[in-house]
């Protein structure tokens, strides 16, 4: 099982801020392909730039995935 | 290294803080800072718009360990001795101060460079969204500019 947070823009237009996922996918580029065949709005957000942290470090789609990880799913930051 | 890393709601004292920096170092000959304040313009317009404040977003957990690598990097570049960043988080008035960079070094040069790049990488890599409230009540996320990634991307091309 996995633990995957939605932030800032992407929580608005996908309507979660988080969730359980019960069958943890191998990998971030897995985890995307099954997200975005949820739907229209988890395609168009998901087909956009979006940044991942794997357990609270930036990750990108190759990065693997193991049980009881948690994965942060954001747009490009604008602090500062 | 003496080091202070804040993600806060509360506003912060920049003479306070500026203070305990150097409190009993006399090695210190140079403090840089930077403090970034919530503004009436927008990004996307260029132009004077309606913003009546704005609200900010973070990832909580996360952004402490961006904003402690950052300061790991500068170290690691840079003879610092010592290093504040505090960035507010929630509900922000115009005016109102958002973030505060302080460096120390023995010399200025390191000092300014320091200061500057814990900024640019800020802005790339730690995890807050801002988002504006409009005199009418209206909300919008502001977005990235490309500007702040080129900012960032050229410390790659420094020694």
């Amino acid at each position: 099982m996995i633990r995957v947070l939605y932030f800032a823009r992407l929580r608005d237009q996908l309507g979660v801020s988080s969730e359980e996922i019960e069958a943890t996918p191998a990998t971030v580029a897995e985890l995307i392909g099954q997200l975005s065949a949820r739907g229209e709005a988890w395609a168009s957000t998901f087909s956009g730039t979006v940044l991942v942290a794997v357990n609270q470090e930036l990750a990108d789609p190759a990065t693997a995935i193991e049980d009881g990880d948690e994965i942060g799913f954001f747009p490009p930051v604008t602090g500062g | 290294m003496r080091r202070v890393v804040r993600v806060q709601a509360e506003p912060f004292d920049v003479a306070v803080e500026t203070a305990h920096l150097t409190e009993g170092d006399t090695g210190t000959g140079a403090v840089a800072s930077f403090l970034g304040l919530v503004r009436d313009i927008n990004h996307a317009e260029g132009v004077h718009s309606d913003v009546a404040g704005m609200s900010l977003e973070h990832y909580p957990g996360m952004t402490e360990k961006a904003l402690e690598r950052i300061v790991d990097a500068a170290a690691g570049r840079w003879p610092l001795r010592a290093v504040t960043v505090i960035h507010r988080v929630g509900p922000l008035a115009l005016g109102e101060p958002i973030v505060l960079v302080l460096t120390a070094s023995a010399h200025r040069r390191a000092a300014f460079e320091s200061c500057e790049y814990i900024m640019d990488i800020l802005k790339t890599e730690a995890p807050f969204w801002k988002k504006e409230r409009l005199a009418d009540g209206e909300e919008r996320w502001v977005d990235a500019r490309e500007s702040d990634g080129e900012s960032a991307a050229r410390w790659l091309k420094r020694t």
